[in-house]
């Protein structure tokens, strides 16, 4: 479903708190329909790049276009509009706490249509049960266990079909079951709908299961150090902390 | 030296005339409590024998590494997965990190308290501009209000804070006539206990008594709730949504705190009131001296200055503590400042606002 076309270009953007700088200089795209992998060791400003393409932090420099409109000093409506097209999931599955995972999800189904109550919650019904969680929609988040409030999460940002899909860690806290079978739901979003995905992960055969491109952050360069189909990555780059990542070596690792 | 030794310590030997240290099978963090000063010994090397040595807990590792790295130690012996549990500190240095100097200057303190202090206004300010905005964007349009969320709220704050409000007041009342009823007993002129009390409460204590108990109980829970969902990444999530945290979690605890003071204020009002005329009853005056007292002594203007002062306690309360909720930081312990500072900043308000309005409602001469 890569149709070539980017839906994300980001541009020497700088990424910093305060006066610390955690990303540099960095240049990429994401292409519309494919599924885009994020890497990198801890502490090395995945999701801090993921805060920005979501428009949470603006940049300290540089800019990010989605869909050719630039994010950063988009406003009012045309924000709106871009947000419109985003679904995220953050790592702690950050659900409204006060809302059960079916509230959840007919809220933004509340806000932006004008569905009747009964459609909204057959909707909310139907996105659980693509994660498999269609019993707990009367559950309060706090009621069920980490794994299945990630994956409401994950319903939750579907429910206004989104074009981009953002997924902060997806599998990380899950069981290998749970997370082949979010690997497929991934894969089938994305051949079926076309929707683009954007995942920060260190999960490996998660990342050979979905990706059709990565990039991998480091923190000394502050940098991209590589970039291109994980195959690929993993049999030809000759950067020793790339290297060290695919082939799970320790030492460089830990940088 | 025998292989009986029950609990084989760390021992000084001589052997050829220079002072081996001898480590037992087992190094741990008592034997190394009690051998630490070893290693300050300046300018002396010391020899190791470490070859009985089979096993060491994480201290007992320290004081090898500090022997090899520090000392300079030459030691003989170490067995092969003692090796392997040093290996992994081999090349590093484990130099405590830099530490900015404890003790700044006094203008490095003076200079961030002030540039805190404006950023906090400027954070404020940027707030009542953003609140007004979608306020006024939600009295537009009726429907971008959350009123389910807003009447929960206000029955939160208001309805379940009957109690502790007017048993507050209640007993405020009764206290001012008890306290005056002395005093002014002497001079033959007790029955104006009704208007010091009526008054007193109307105009002051009762909206401020009202605020506080508001900001204690409702402006902390607001903080500390919209500080939690910030810490969850909750508040994220619905900005990403694209929902507007300023209309889904502020605007409908404002209008509550809006609504509700006004209510409670006029109800902690009549019990304040009551508390006194309870005092005076015992004290032998009829209720209906009482009552024309009160009607004589206060005016409408007296009632209304309250209720107009605990509209804006109620929005400067239910304000800050949704304020403080969004700069909540990182972390439970942040959750914890901000409903502390909700309160404080709620209770600093009020006072500063009552200030005002009492040099207005001076000039004004109401």
């Amino acid at each position: 479903m890569v149709t070539g076309d980017p839906i994300i270009q980001v541009r020497g953007l700088t990424a910093a708190y305060g006066d610390s700088i955690i990303l540099e200089g960095l240049n990429f795209e994401i292409r519309r329909g494919e599924v885009f992998v994020i890497l990198g060791g801890s502490g090395c400003g995945k999701s801090t790049l993921l805060k920005h393409l979501i428009g949470l932090i603006p940049p300290a420099a540089g800019e990010i276009l989605i869909d050719g409109r630039d994010f950063g000093s988009a406003t009012g409506r045309e924000r709106a509009r871009i947000l419109e097209m985003f679904g995220v999931t953050y790592q702690s599955g950050a659900l409204f706490g006060s809302l059960t995972l079916s509230e959840n999800i007919t809220l933004a189904l509340e806000e932006f249509t004008d569905l009747p109550a009964a459609a909204r919650e057959l909707v909310a019904r139907m996105k659980l049960a693509l994660v498999g969680l269609e019993q707990f929609g009367g559950h309060f988040p706090s009621e069920v266990s980490g794994g299945m409030q990630k994956r409401a999460a994950i319903a939750r940002a579907m429910a206004l079909d989104p074009l981009v899909l953002f997924l902060d860690e997806p599998s990380a806290g899950l069981d290998p079951v749970t997370s082949a079978g979010l690997d497929d739901l991934i894969r089938t979003l994305n051949r079926t709908l076309g929707v683009t995905f954007v995942i920060v992960s260190h999960e490996l055969p998660s990342i050979y299961a979905v990706a059709d491109r990565v990039i991998m952050l480091d923190q000394s360069t502050k940098g991209i150090i590589a970039e291109g189909a994980p195959d690929f990555l993993r049999d030809h780059d000759t950067n020793p902390f790339v290297h060290a990542f695919f082939h799970r070596e320790p030492g460089e690792g830990a940088r | 030296m025998s292989e009986s030794d029950p609990t084989p310590t760390l021992r000084i030997e001589q052997r050829e005339g220079a002072d081996i240290l001898v480590l037992p099978p087992r190094l741990d963090a008592e034997q190394v409590a009690a051998s630490w000063g070893l290693l300050a010994a300046k300018g002396r090397r010391w020899r190791v024998d470490a070859s009985r040595l089979v096993s060491s807990d994480g201290a007992g590792l320290a004081f090898l590494w500090s022997l090899q790295k520090k000392n300079g130690a030459d030691i003989s012996g170490l067995n092969s997965s003692m090796l392997a549990l040093l290996a992994p500190f081999d090349a590093l240095a484990l130099e405590p990190e830099a530490r900015p100097p404890g003790r700044e200057s006094v203008f490095v303190i003076v200079g961030r308290l002030g540039a805190g202090f404006f950023s906090d206004l400027s954070d404020q300010i940027a707030f009542v501009g953003r609140f007004f905005s979608m306020l006024g964007a939600c009295l537009l349009r009726p429907r971008l209000v959350r009123w389910n969320d807003m009447w929960l709220t206000a029955q939160q704050a208001g309805v379940n804070a009957l109690l502790v409000a007017g048993i507050v007041s209640f007993l405020t009342g009764m206290i001012m006539a008890f306290q005056s009823a002395v005093p002014l007993k002497q001079f033959g002129v007790d029955i104006f206990v009704v208007n010091l009390v009526a008054l007193a409460l109307l105009r002051e204590l009762g909206p401020i008594m009202t605020a506080v108990v508001l900001a204690g109980r409702s402006g902390s829970a607001f903080a500390a709730e919209i500080g939690t969902m910030k810490v969850n990444e909750e508040v994220n999530a619905l900005e990403t949504m694209g929902l507007d945290p300023m209309r889904f979690l502020v605007v409908p605890r404002v209008l509550a705190g809006f609504i509700v003071t006004p209510a409670l204020t006029i109800y902690a009002n009549v019990l304040g009131v009551a508390g006194g005329f309870v005092v005076m009853m015992t004290q032998g005056f009829p209720f209906a001296a009482l009552w024309n007292q009160l009607v004589s002594a206060v005016g409408v203007t007296d009632v209304m200055t309250g209720v107009i002062k605990s509209f804006v306690f109620g929005l400067l309360v239910a304000g800050v503590g949704c304020l403080r909720g969004l700069q909540t930081g990182t972390g439970a312990s942040a959750v914890g400042k901000s409903t502390t500072s909700a309160v404080v900043s709620g209770i600093f308000l009020i006072v500063v606002t009552d200030a005002i309005f009492a040099a207005v409602f001076y000039v004004l001469k109401w």
